[in-house]
């Protein structure tokens, strides 16, 4: 080959690698879950308590604030064991995390989110089908390890002098929420970090690093014996109340509904409350 | 005040024993490989022998008798290397690498600064002062690395073929240089070269093998090689045997008939020497003296001179080329070499 | 080799420029889809902001302080490395190796395990009276831990370059060892030195995981650049963008302005 033609093969070559990127990046974003050619075979109602003789079938993906992976992952279980023919695939992060890979694309049918802020903003993007429900309501909590080395017992302890607390940084919904306490009581807290996730919070207290932090009841049920929970009167002064609706680009709504109305209905109500979520 | 070194190193073959005088320069002549460098890296410190002990006047460099295990480190020895390369260092001047020496030693930067540009003077590099080695020539280099060397105020130096990579102006050059500045001082030199043996040293030794083969000083050694380097070196073919009556006999038989001291006994190891000028090459067997007549396959040609130098069986012999070409003398040949017994000189081995 | 500058000879087949290019723009395109999302007109305010000024200057001098941290580590390490053979010499490299596989996290969570207060360490340092964990000291420790490597590997292949042969000449001289450090061994790896360090400071700078489970996040005390950046993304996604070129364009200049390639003066020096 001269010169000139292999140059020109590479750049084909280059060129062609690039459509085919851009064209893998523009596909429809439900091809993924693989649900197009199921979704078309479900015919079951959305209500799950309509008794209807088709149950809900197919697979959906459901985008949970990573405070309800304990539940969530209980209730989808459930959910498929009563309704062979569904799959539901669990993504648990951050709700503004969910919220900008639901925006950029990633497929998604349902989307649970830790506070009404992340919802509204789905729904400023046109991706909320219908309206959301809320679902649940969650409160702070005072973790600290279990020998409790600070001797906290009340939120004005987290003021005293050398106590090393950890909070939620204000951007996120638990450290929002922490704000709220704040100045509801009028306490300032000077923590030592402020975490972009409840998880590292929590993380800092079991590790022994942190003499307290502030996490959701639930976190504190969730670690059991690796933390010890100091539930405190203020706490009501900031709930955070979740949401839970489909998404607008889902390909299968019938069986998202079914999962959200499980998630409403008296089941979820169950398993939500028993893990230290509050009714909204 | 002598210096003094034995040496060896079973890894290498290497076994050496040396002594030299105060003001003494010797030249080490030897193959490749044959343990030139070795000994320069031991009398340095930058290579461990297996056993031995050296001592520079009265500081011992090294000592490795099993109750003592005594070993100086380079740079307390005062011995001063240098090598083809001049290595001077890349980052400082002229002045600041003459300069090293005495400031590694404690002196002031004004003073180390003085002592660099009085030896830079007397290597007739004084203008060199300011520039970086990588402006010098060659030549200019090891000038100034002969310079920084002696402003260290060494004990002993050492040169290791310093003139091997520079070229045919520049190294007589160089030649004259260390003739001037080794007066007087202890200094071992290796080389390739006879004339640098010839002109800057006393004595000579031939190193084969990591052995001494041969000591002397120059002009014995050179005139009267013992050793088959040697005699190479100085241009000389040499046979060697066993002595008898009739001159020596080789360990193949063949008998070397020449002029002998009368200090030669029978039965000694004894050499045969004698320049390729005094050889005749003949295509037959030669009917007049039948003694000296060797039967030998030339190997090679070569122009030697304004002669031309024909090898073969080991020995060297010069013939014109008129000769040469008379009896159209190619490789492969079979030829006889004849020589004159009076051209031979048989002395011990 | 040498390569001829201008229409000389450059012994690179032609279809080696194409798939450079397509390297190229892999690198390139998401800076300029980056730069494309900017909200230029709050720019100025948004990167002037108080807490971004404030991750800014520490983030700065936080990744000067682990640069020093590491050359003066770092040098020894890479001299023994390098000129100093010796039994379990490999595994030692690959064990100061190691941050550069590690994820950073993982790095974080060994930070933590050594010198936090229930550490391997940490719990005498506490009863010293020095606390790490929350600190800007861990800051500067989880920055150092993940860019040795750079540092070290630079320099020991500027040493196993440079050889030892001037060290040689030095020490017959008259030059003791740490003269011979200071006045030849160094000045001679200096552009290696330097190109490690450059490594290590970027690095440095875009530390993230490590600092985040180690030293936590806290303005003006721990939360550097990529620590803002992170935060900032939960609510402002301007920010977060205008933070990130920021700091794409701090690590542009240092690392453009002063990274030669490792060796190449040195072999130009000693090839004179």
């Amino acid at each position: 080959m001269t010169v000139r033609r292999r140059q020109l093969a590479a750049l084909l070559a280059v060129g062609a690698l690039t459509a085919g990127v851009a064209g893998c990046a523009s596909g429809s974003p439900g091809a993924s879950a693989g649900s197009a050619a199921e979704s078309s075979a479900a015919e079951s109602s959305a209500a799950a308590g309509a008794g209807g003789t088709a149950k809900p079938a197919g697979s959906i993906t459901v985008f949970a604030a990573a405070s309800l992976k304990a539940t969530f992952t209980r209730l989808a279980g459930d959910f498929e064991a009563k309704n062979p023919g569904a799959k539901i695939t669990l993504n648990f992060a951050g709700s503004s995390d969910l919220v900008t890979q639901i925006t950029q694309g990633a497929p998604a049918d349902v989307f649970a989110s830790a506070d009404t802020k992340n919802m509204a903003k789905l729904s400023g993007a046109n991706l909320v089908d219908g309206t959301p429900s809320n679902f649940a309501t969650n409160v702070l909590e005072i973790a600290v390890p279990p020998s409790n080395p600070a001797s906290i017992s009340s939120f004005a302890d987290l003021a005293k002098s050398g106590v090393k607390v950890v909070v939620c940084a204000p951007q996120v919904p638990c450290g929002a929420a922490t704000d709220t306490v704040e100045k509801a009581t009028g306490t300032t807290l000077a923590p030592v970090s402020e975490e972009s996730s409840v998880a590292d919070v929590l993380g800092k207290v079991t590790a022994g690093e942190a003499d307290a932090g502030l996490v959701y009841v639930t976190d504190v049920n969730t670690a059991g014996d690796k933390v010890k929970g100091i539930p405190f009167a203020e706490s009501d002064k900031a709930v955070n109340t979740y949401p839970i609706a489909t998404v607008g680009t889902s390909k299968n709504k019938d069986l998202a509904r079914a999962f959200i109305a499980a998630v409403t209905g008296s089941e979820g109500k169950k398993v939500l409350s028993d893990a230290g979520f509050g009714t909204p | 005040m002598t210096f003094q070194l034995d040496a060896t190193l079973a890894a290498r073959g290497f076994d050496v024993s040396l002594r030299l005088g105060p003001a003494e320069t010797i030249a080490i002549l030897g193959p490749n490989g044959a343990g030139k460098s070795t000994l320069f890296a031991i009398i340095a410190g930058l290579l461990r022998p297996e056993t031995g002990r050296a001592q520079l006047g009265d500081k011992v460099l090294f000592d490795l008798a099993a109750d003592k295990n005594l070993w100086r480190a380079p740079h307390t020895r005062g011995t001063a290397l240098l090598a083809q390369e001049a290595l001077l260092f890349p980052h400082l001047t002229a002045l600041d690498n003459v300069a090293f020496g005495p400031r590694s030693a404690g002196a002031s930067s004004a003073e180390a600064r003085a002592t660099a540009m009085h030896w830079l003077t007397e290597v007739d590099a004084g203008d060199l002062a300011s520039r970086r080695p990588g402006q010098l020539s060659g030549g200019q280099a090891q000038r100034v690395a002969v310079a920084r060397a002696l402003a260290a105020d060494p004990d002993l130096l050492l040169l290791d073929e310093p003139m091997a990579a520079l070229d045919i102006h520049a190294a007589p050059l160089l030649r004259r240089l260390l003739k001037r500045v080794l007066a007087g001082r202890r200094a071992i030199i290796i080389t390739h070269d006879i004339l640098d043996a010839l002109m800057l040293a006393d004595r000579v030794i031939v190193l084969e093998d990591g052995r001494i083969s041969e000591a002397g000083p120059t002009r014995d050694v050179l005139e009267r090689p013992r050793s088959r380097f040697a005699a190479g070196l100085a241009g000389l073919n040499l046979v060697a045997g066993t002595v008898g009556d009739a001159g020596i006999t080789t360990a193949d038989g063949m008998v070397v008939a020449g002029h002998h001291d009368d200090t030669l006994g029978p039965g000694q190891d004894g050499v045969a020497v004698f320049p390729p000028a005094a050889v005749s090459v003949f295509l037959t067997e030669e009917h007049g003296s039948p003694r000296n007549s060797f039967r030998v396959t030339i190997t090679d040609l070569e122009p030697h001179g304004d002669q031309i130098r024909v090898h073969a069986g080991g020995l060297s012999a010069d013939i014109t080329p008129s000769a040469s070409a008379d009896l159209g003398l190619t490789p492969g040949m079979t030829v006889y070499f004849v020589i004159k017994a009076a051209a031979i000189a048989i002395y011990p081995a | 080799m040498n390569r001829v500058n201008g229409t000389g000879y450059t012994g690179i087949p032609s279809w080696i420029y194409a798939v450079a290019a397509a390297g190229a723009l892999f690198v390139l395109l998401p800076l300029v889809a980056m730069v494309a999302k900017v909200n230029w007109p709050e720019f100025i305010p948004l990167i002037t902001s108080e807490s971004s000024l404030t991750a800014l200057g520490l983030s700065l001098r936080t990744s000067a302080a682990s640069t020093t941290l590491c050359i003066v580590l770092g040098v020894p390490l890479a001299l023994v490395l390098a000129r100093s053979p010796f039994r379990g010499q490999r595994l030692l490299r690959a064990f100061v190796l190691l941050p550069l596989v590690l994820p950073p996290v993982v790095g974080g969570i060994a930070l933590l395990y050594t010198f936090g207060r229930q550490g391997l360490l940490g719990r005498s340092l506490e009863l010293a009276g020095i606390q790490i964990a929350f600190s800007t000291t861990a800051v500067v420790l989880a920055q150092a831990f993940v860019a040795l490597p750079f540092l070290v590997v630079s320099l020991e292949g500027a040493l196993r370059t440079a050889g030892n042969k001037y060290e040689a000449v030095a020490a017959t001289l008259g030059a003791r060892p740490s003269t011979v450090l200071r006045r030849v061994t160094i000045p001679l790896v200096l552009p290696g030195l330097a190109s490690g360090a450059v490594l290590s400071f970027a690095r440095s700078l875009g530390e993230f995981g490590a600092t985040l489970t180690f030293a936590g996040s806290l303005q003006g005390v721990t939360r550097t650049l990529p620590l803002e950046i992170y935060l900032q993304r939960e609510t402002d996604a301007d920010a977060a963008v205008a933070l990130s070129l920021l700091l794409v364009a701090v690590a542009v200049a240092v690392v453009g302005l002063s990274y030669r390639r490792p060796g190449s003066a040195t072999s130009e020096r000693a090839a004179q």
